[in-house]
């Protein structure tokens, strides 16, 4: 899996899809991102991993503003988030995201989760919406589950179905955050070959995860998170093979070798 | 292994075993056992409380029968839905007993449910401020006795309103004293049932339209202002029927009179204590039911809806509220039951509801057993009828689910 990294890397451009800049927060008086500095490119696919407690899911859930950051300026495709509810709603709009937990809506079947959005927030007519949804879980593999309920699939499939939820709405940024962390080891791969395709179609990605066979793969940099802080970022290949930093190497013996 | 296939005979044996096992070894036997102790236990007990009642009544020379309910009650009610004479039977004051009590727990539940509502999302809203008023009103509520409660509102409250003279009026048409509240009685007149069809015809557009907005939402996507929209329908098209035909009601306005209003609406202060204290107190159970609710929903669905786009209140309705609804509704029953079985308070403020209008029976009749059934058998077919009502809504919402 690691020979093959830069097969599956379609281009990268120069247009600047995220910008972080001097991102700081507070939960009381635990500082948990400290001057965070992030740019990310259109087409660029990034890897965040970093001990549990590193602030890793709270980044980029501040991009979404699931979490609301006290300092330092995030823009999304020329929007900068602020409390603006006007902003915070189109920057959503773009921003799809894949939670560990799946968090679909188990009152609804799957074609509904997938059409909800489209047909409340982007006004598209549930036909419409309907031939959307089905075309995305075709590319996830679960079409003939559309009408069943969520509690009715196994993790993999579920996740499968969040993912395809995500990508109805058309964004142009995904966010995952440790998609396969509470999937049953058999699962992980369905749900790493689909985040696979979605990759090589082009699609921006920051995913926040341990699968480092992901990362060698489909990342263009990986980032490694400790204690608040981007402490070191690198192409794949480098990352691995040549860590600067004490706390990186110590991180990937732990997570490499057990 | 080796065993198991030497010795298959044991094996068959096992099987059986049970032929062989005493009975009061035997789990089956023990259960049947069980029950045919209870039952015969609860027979016993019943006997003797019959035998004891018929003994007792013989003793007394006390007849059992519902034929007083024929008598004359020779007393009067100060509030009756029902018109009612001294001269009434007691049968048709205990009717309007009945519903007075229903007339009362009704208005009491509509006022629980609205009222606990809004303190419930109150109870959960982000601000500090509003969400402390919240959970001090339901802390208060819960930690006082209704009783005294009620008694607040009759004796505490309504009391220091002023006398007929120097009534409260809004407009000279509505007033608001010591002895009740005034309003104007609707008279109609030819040409009021336009009016009332009217009314009718514009709820039926009003469920027309909110259909058609939904199924053009679902075919354009175009969203439809259907709450204003269906407000100013309703409103509307009685209020232009009523102007068009030359206003075919008349009013019924209260008069100031010697001692008190004469005419009109009168809305009793017994009748409001009683509504305001019973709803007001039940508002804060519910209020917790609709919290735990909204709270038994994982926050990870409002956060998945909310990355998705949807605004907050489209998050509360079409993701929050459909699972929470699924938690609250049995809890929800229990409230309507409470109000139901609280509302026999009434009494004691002055209200004139079945269970203190059958008090006063049965200090005439001295039909006490006769009483108390009629008391439990009305109390317990409301109960089972608001259960199955809310079991049937319960399953309805249940199947949205699955």
């Amino acid at each position: 899996m690691s020979t093959q990294s830069t097969a599956a890397n379609p281009s990268v451009s120069d247009e600047v899809m995220i910008q972080m800049v001097g991102v700081n927060k507070w939960y009381g008086q635990f500082h948990v991102l400290k001057d965070i500095d992030l740019t990310v490119n259109t087409g660029e696919r990034i890897v965040v991993c970093g001990p549990s407690g590193s602030g890793k899911s709270t980044m980029i859930r501040c991009i979404n503003r699931l979490e609301e950051h006290q300092k330092g300026k995030i823009v999304v495709d020329g929007i900068e988030l602020t409390h603006d509810l006007k902003h915070i709603e189109k920057i959503r709009r773009e921003v799809g995201m894949v939670f560990q937990h799946f968090n679909l809506f188990p009152h609804l079947t799957v074609l509904e989760n997938l059409t909800l959005s489209p047909i409340w927030v982007k006004k598209v007519p549930k036909r419409e919406a309907e031939e959307v949804a089905m075309h995305f879980l075709e590319r996830v593999k679960i079409p003939e589950q559309a009408a069943k309920y969520p509690g009715q699939l196994s993790g993999g499939q579920q996740q499968r179905v969040a993912i395809a939820r995500s990508l109805c709405m058309n964004p142009k940024v995904m966010l995952f955050d440790e998609p396969t962390s509470a999937l049953d080891p058999e699962m992980i791969k369905e749900v790493l070959d689909v985040m696979i395709g979605l990759a090589e179609s082009g699609m921006t990605m920051i995913c926040v995860t341990h699968e480092m066979g992901f990362a060698r793969t489909v990342a263009n940099r990986v980032i490694f998170m400790d204690r608040g802080e981007i402490i070191e970022q690198n192409e794949p290949e480098e990352f691995f093979n040549n860590p600067t930093s004490e706390r990186t190497r110590l991180f990937l013996s732990q997570i490499l070798h057990h | 292994m080796a065993m198991a296939q030497g010795t298959p005979e044991n094996g068959v044996a096992n099987g059986h075993s049970h032929h062989h096992v005493a009975f009061w070894r035997d789990e089956r036997k023990r259960g049947l056992a069980a029950q045919l102790v209870v039952i015969l236990a609860i027979l016993a007990f019943g006997w003797y409380l019959i035998a004891n009642l018929l003994a007792n009544q013989e003793r007394l020379g006390i007849p059992l029968g519902l034929d007083f309910l024929e008598n004359v009650a020779g007393f009067q009610l100060s509030f009756a839905v029902l018109p009612v004479t001294l001269e009434s039977p007691i049968g048709r004051l205990l009717v309007v007993g009945g519903l007075n009590t229903l007339v009362a727990a009704f208005f009491s539940a509509i006022i629980a449910t609205f009222v606990g509502l809004l303190i419930g999302i109150m109870r959960l809203s982000h601000n500090w401020l509003i969400s402390r008023i919240a959970a001090t009103y339901i802390e208060i509520i819960r930690n006082i006795p209704l009783l005294l409660q009620l008694v607040f509102w009759y004796g505490g409250v309504l009391v220091t309103l002023p006398r007929p003279r120097d009534s409260l009026s809004a407009f000279d048409l509505v007033y608001l004293n010591i002895k009740g509240l005034f309003m104007p009685r609707p008279v109609p007149e030819p040409g009021a049932g336009i009016v009332l069809i009217a009314f009718v015809a514009a709820i039926g557009i009003a469920i027309g339209v909110a259909r058609w907005a939904r199924q053009r939402q679902m075919a354009t996507g175009q969203q439809f202002a259907t709450v204003p929209v269906n407000f100013a329908i309703v409103i509307g098209l009685p209020t232009f029927a009523y102007l068009l035909l030359g206003r075919p009601i008349a009013w019924d306005v209260p008069q100031p009179g010697a001692f008190n209003f004469t005419g009109g609406v009168t809305i009793l202060p017994e009748m409001t204590a009683l509504i305001i204290g019973l709803g007001l107190s039940t508002a804060a159970y519910v209020a917790e039911i609709v919290r735990s609710g909204i709270n038994s929903v994982s926050h990870g669905q409002t956060e998945a809806a909310l990355a998705l786009g949807l605004k907050p209140r489209w998050c509360m309705r079409l993701v929050i509220l459909p699972q929470a609804l699924r938690v609250m509704i049995p809890p929800m029953i229990s409230q309507y039951l409470n109000v139901v079985k609280n509302s026999t308070l009434a009494g004691f403020i002055g209200y004139p509801d079945l269970f203190s209008i059958i008090g006063t029976s049965q200090n005439q009749t001295g039909r006490a057993v006769e009483c108390v059934m009629i008391l439990m058998l009305f109390y317990l077919s409301v109960s089972l009828i608001i259960s199955v009502i809310m079991n049937w809504y319960n399953k309805r919402v249940m199947l949205v689910e699955r």
